[in-house]
């Protein structure tokens, strides 16, 4: 920042009275936080935040809401978010669960759709193997080392 | 032990610190593609967003003449961006469809009074069912579905002049 910017930006601020600051303040905050109301101006759909009935299939719905992603807000499951759209993902799960499908028959659902990203449980997969396949080999070599320092001793 | 095995961990650090570095000096792409291009619209029956033009349902498609699918919400930003730029595409004879998200009918009303009406149906999908369904994960949204129903082509967030050309091509492929 230029000296010549501060002095202004300091004048500025020396010159509003303090609540006319609040108020610009409060007119710029409403500015940017009306489209993100406007979008939870309807009501949540009806399985978002509502728990099914049966407490076994709710328990089985929650456990699978637990590891699966929300899409719009990134690195919270959709148990966690209070995004609609998290919401909207509650629904499917809730209302799928009742109708008798199998949890991991709904997170296929969503991986052919959204692929590895929605999903928080690993699979193994031509990209993800080295995750399973590196600390298998590092306990090899590891074991291997301990082998030839101290099995041959004893 | 001979001398340059001393190194190996070292060489092995090193590699790793240069993976990671050139990794994070790529800008990360952290658009969500659809796992459903190339497959059929799955089905679905929405019921019309607004007063004035019809809601849309899955069996519409497949009738030969290829559409593009704007999912899109009278609460969305970019999508005041864009909406230009589906007039222009309407004007060049592509036929628009949409899809709004959790939205109001008086909302709806309000955008294409103030930002055009490009759209010859528009669905309202109250519980993103539709978004989910084509594997869309926000807005806005645009899909080409060709003339037997199924989605060729995903554009991801708004449209902008460069993406107009694009579209009108992905829409006259669909077509063949």
């Amino acid at each position: 920042m230029t000296p010549a910017r501060k002095t202004r930006h300091r004048t500025l601020r020396a010159t509003l009275p303090r609540t006319l600051q609040r108020a610009l303040m409060a007119a710029l905050v409403l500015c940017l936080g009306a489209p993100l109301a406007a979008q939870q101006s309807l009501p949540p759909a009806p399985y978002a935040d509502r728990q099914l009935d049966d407490p076994v299939q709710e328990a089985a719905a929650q456990e699978l809401m637990a590891s699966l992603r929300c899409l719009e807000c990134q690195s919270q499951a959709i148990d966690d978010s209070n995004s609609p759209m998290a919401g909207d993902m509650r629904h499917q799960v809730r209302i799928r669960i009742a109708a008798g499908e199998d949890p991991e028959a709904i997170r296929g659902w969503l991986m052919e759709r959204y692929g590895d990203y929605v999903s928080y449980t690993p699979q193994v997969s031509a990209t993800t193997w080295p995750l399973f396949a590196v600390p298998l080999l590092i306990l090899l070599v590891a074991g291997a080392i301990f082998w030839r320092r101290f099995g041959k001793r004893a | 032990m001979s001398g340059w095995r001393l190194w190996v961990p070292l060489l092995l650090f090193a590699g790793f610190l240069g993976v990671a570095g050139y990794q994070l000096s790529q800008p990360g792409d952290d658009a969500i593609q659809s796992r459903m291009v190339g497959k059929p619209l799955p089905e679905f029956d929405l019921r019309p967003a607004t007063q004035d033009r019809p809601g849309i349902a899955s069996a519409q498609f497949g009738d030969g003449q290829p559409r593009l699918l704007n999912i899109w919400a009278s609460w969305c930003v970019p999508c005041v961006a864009e909406a230009p730029y589906l007039d222009q595409l309407q004007e060049q004879g592509a036929e628009i469809v949409g899809v709004a998200i959790r939205d109001r009918p008086e909302d709806v009303a309000r955008f294409l009074e103030r930002h055009g009406n490009p759209y010859v149906a528009i669905g309202a999908d109250d519980i993103s069912e539709v978004q989910f369904g084509i594997g869309s994960s926000g807005v806005p949204e645009t899909f080409v579905i060709d003339g037997s129903g199924r989605i060729t082509y995903q554009h991801i967030g708004d449209i902008r002049e460069s993406d107009v050309p694009v579209l009108l091509e992905k829409l006259a492929e669909a077509g063949a």
